[in-house]
């Protein structure tokens, strides 16, 4: 696997399984991240990092963001140890990290409009 | 090996997940597979869909706002009741602590995420098998359920219509003591017991081949044969001959039913009996302490054919308290842990450290139970004594006719020969058309005995020519009914004759009975002369005509005897 980020496997994967509903998985996938991210970045107490962490954790690894998946998984383990203060500069690690997958997933999504147009058009 | 398969059904999967990518990702894959989904963000949407569309499997993310999965789980096992709802965990927990969490709360099995299809799949299918395997089980537990209250109601039903005819004999007797388990019937065991019209009890214990309902459809015929025959006072010969042809007709080949049967006479101090292949019973002597084996020498009921069927009794003399006992194969082929039998020695043992003869019955009891650990529901044991005939009171007959046609001047002669001595008993029939005469009825008992001394008085002192001073002694007494049945074997000739006549006088009226038979006669005035006391065991029977019929007299050098028998008005 080249890219450290994304596993393109996966998303041959998940194009097969959702067909025409792909473009909506990623839509629906971003939309969440983004929820989870400003869920972090408010820190509010410890249990809620982790559960927060954890889902990011599953989502992720099933869209085949590895590199999110492996952060969150750090995260959900350091927030049962340390106080969320602590925890300051592997949530912006993440926060980073998705700004880069973000438009990895954006670019798959033109893509796969893309391909379905010129499906239909040929 | 091929697999079973079972036809690809559609199930209803519910998927509780509150990350909405994952929970799109997740339907679309289910319903790909050919399932109906429904989806729910958390876990108490999830319990309240569970509640509503009840689907078949459910697959459950642990960690979830509102509720978690593991309480949402708990919940929806406690709606599903007996039914099986596997619930796969959604789960990326990788500790151990977190995975037995979910097995805790209900889980059944896992899924890791990132998803994959062909587990997914595979799990599903798998979870499936399990809840038809679940649901076939608790269909069949219904369905054991069901036929095993329906046996229980028939068993009751059959027990209860058996108890009717069962009880309508005296097994209440006091000279009766029997040990029986309740639904003794459904193991195949059989406890009869009837006063003939002389007085005489009947008594059979009985062990039909097999268990439950098929070992007690038998029971029902056979007391009916035992019960009917014994009160129009067939004897143990003609009874059992009826028993067998009607077990033999009506009961399947493998079918039949070992039984012991006696005739205990309180007159002529004896007990006949026929074993066909039940446990030796044993005749108590109380005065020695000794007990007489009394063993099969037949097949069971229901096996010979009429011709070939063995009705030979032996007799054996009785003393006023000696005892009968009879027990059914459930006490000595009870086994202990290491399947070894209880068996006659272990038996012999009890009867040896007896000491109350009432507390026999409690002693083996004990013993079976001292042997086997626990006690069996299988045993049945009776004890038969003989009392003196002065105390046992045969219930008075109910007749059901007005008594207006009863016939009151006629007589009637009957000339029994060879071929119809050897296998035919006329004293029912006689008996039968004398009780027509309503003021006879109240002596039946009497009637009967006096018919039936003077009937086998003829026949076999005369016809048969046997020598009573045979039964002078227990040994002879076996001898004496082994030659009467050798002599009746080979009988080609002679005749008992019985004249019956029956004369109004005044308001009531006169029976006289005169028996003749073809034998060489007797010394009348040398028995006559013989004092009561020093004929225990033969002679017994001019002492009984004389007591209990009026005006007995011997002519024709003892071949011809009569006695007359009067009633006064009827009330």
């Amino acid at each position: 696997m080249d890219d450290p980020h994304l596993n393109r496997d996966v998303l041959v994967a998940l194009q097969e399984v959702m067909e025409d509903e792909y473009p909506m998985l990623l839509d629906t996938f971003l939309a969440d991240s983004e929820e989870r991210l400003s869920l972090l970045r408010q820190q509010k107490d410890a249990g809620q990092l982790m559960e927060t962490a954890h889902s990011f954790k599953g989502s992720s690894s099933n869209m085949g963001a590895v590199r999110l998946a492996d952060l969150c998984h750090e995260l959900e383990h350091r927030a049962k140890e340390y106080p969320p203060s602590d925890l300051q500069k592997l949530i912006r690690e993440i926060d980073l990290e998705f700004a880069v997958v973000r438009p990895l997933y954006e670019a798959e999504r033109e893509r796969s409009l893309f391909e379905k147009a010129t499906v239909r058009r040929f | 090996m091929t697999a079973v398969q079972t036809p690809f059904e559609s199930l209803t999967v519910l998927i509780a997940e509150d990350s909405a990518a994952d929970r799109l990702l997740l339907s679309t894959i289910v319903r790909r597979q050919g399932h109906e989904v429904l989806t729910a963000a958390n876990g108490a949407e999830a319990v309240e869909l569970f509640r509503q569309q009840r689907p078949q499997l459910v697959l459950m993310d642990a960690m979830m706002p509102v509720m978690d999965g593991f309480e949402a789980a708990q919940q929806i096992k406690a709606l599903a009741g007996e039914t099986l709802v596997p619930i796969i965990f959604l789960t990326s927990l990788t500790e151990s602590e977190g995975l037995a969490r979910c097995l805790e709360a209900g889980g059944d099995d896992f899924l890791a995420k990132p998803y994959n299809q062909v587990i997914l799949a595979a799990k599903i299918k798998a979870m499936d098998r399990l809840r038809r395997l679940q649901a076939t089980v608790l269909q069949q537990r219904d369905q054991i359920a069901r036929h095993h209250n329906y046996l229980l109601n028939e068993q009751r039903v059959a027990k209860a219509v058996f108890d009717k005819v069962a009880h309508s004999g005296c097994l209440n007797a006091p000279n009766i003591r029997y040990l029986q388990s309740p639904y003794a019937l459904f193991n195949g065991d059989l406890l009869l017991a009837a006063f003939t019209p002389a007085g005489d009890m009947h008594v059979l214990l009985g062990d039909f081949t097999g268990h439950g309902l098929p070992a007690a459809v038998g029971a029902m015929p056979l007391a009916e044969v035992f019960y009917g025959m014994t009160a129009k006072g067939y004897g143990l010969s003609e009874t059992l001959r009826e028993m067998n042809a009607k077990l033999k007709r009506i009961l399947p080949i493998d079918m039949f039913c070992c039984a012991t049967l006696l005739c205990l006479s309180f007159q002529r101090r004896s007990v006949e009996v026929w074993n066909g292949g039940m446990p030796d019973g044993y005749l108590h002597n109380i005065a020695s302490d000794e007990r007489t084996p009394l063993t099969a020498r037949h097949l069971p009921l229901g096996v010979l054919s009429p011709e070939t069927f063995d009705d030979r009794t032996e007799v054996f003399p009785m003393a006023v308290g000696d005892r009968v006992f009879l027990l059914s194969d459930g006490v000595i082929d009870t086994c202990d842990a290491d399947e070894q039998l209880f068996g006659v020695e272990r038996l012999h043992q009890v009867f040896a450290a007896n000491r109350q003869p009432e507390e026999l019955f409690e002693e083996i009891e004990q013993a079976l139970r001292d042997f086997r650990g626990e006690a069996r529901d299988d045993v049945s044991m009776v004890e038969v004594s003989l009392l003196d005939a002065t105390q046992m009171r045969p219930p008075t007959l109910v007749y059901s006719d007005s008594g207006q046609s009863c016939p009151l001047d006629w007589s009637v002669s009957f000339e029994f020969r060879a071929a119809s001595l050897k296998r035919f008993n006329p004293l029912p029939y006689l008996l039968q058309l004398l009780l027509e005469v309503h003021g006879l009825r109240a002596q039946s008992g009497a009637l009967y005995s006096v018919l039936a001394e003077l009937y086998s008085n003829a026949l076999e002192h005369g016809v048969l020519g046997l020598d009573s001073s045979l039964k002078r002694d227990a040994s002879g007494f076996a001898r004496y009914y082994q030659e009467r049945n050798a002599r009746l074997d080979a009988l080609h000739s002679g005749y008992v004759r019985v004249h019956l006549e029956v004369v109004p006088t005044g308001e009531g009226g006169c029976l006289s009975i005169r028996v003749e038979d073809s034998g060489k006669g007797f010394d009348i005035a040398r028995v006559m002369e013989r004092p009561a006391e020093n004929v225990r065991l033969s002679g017994r029977g001019v002492n009984l005509v004389q007591q209990l019929g009026r005006n007995a007299s011997w002519s024709d050098n003892g071949r011809s005897a009569r006695v007359e028998f009067f009633w006064d008005a009827l009330a």
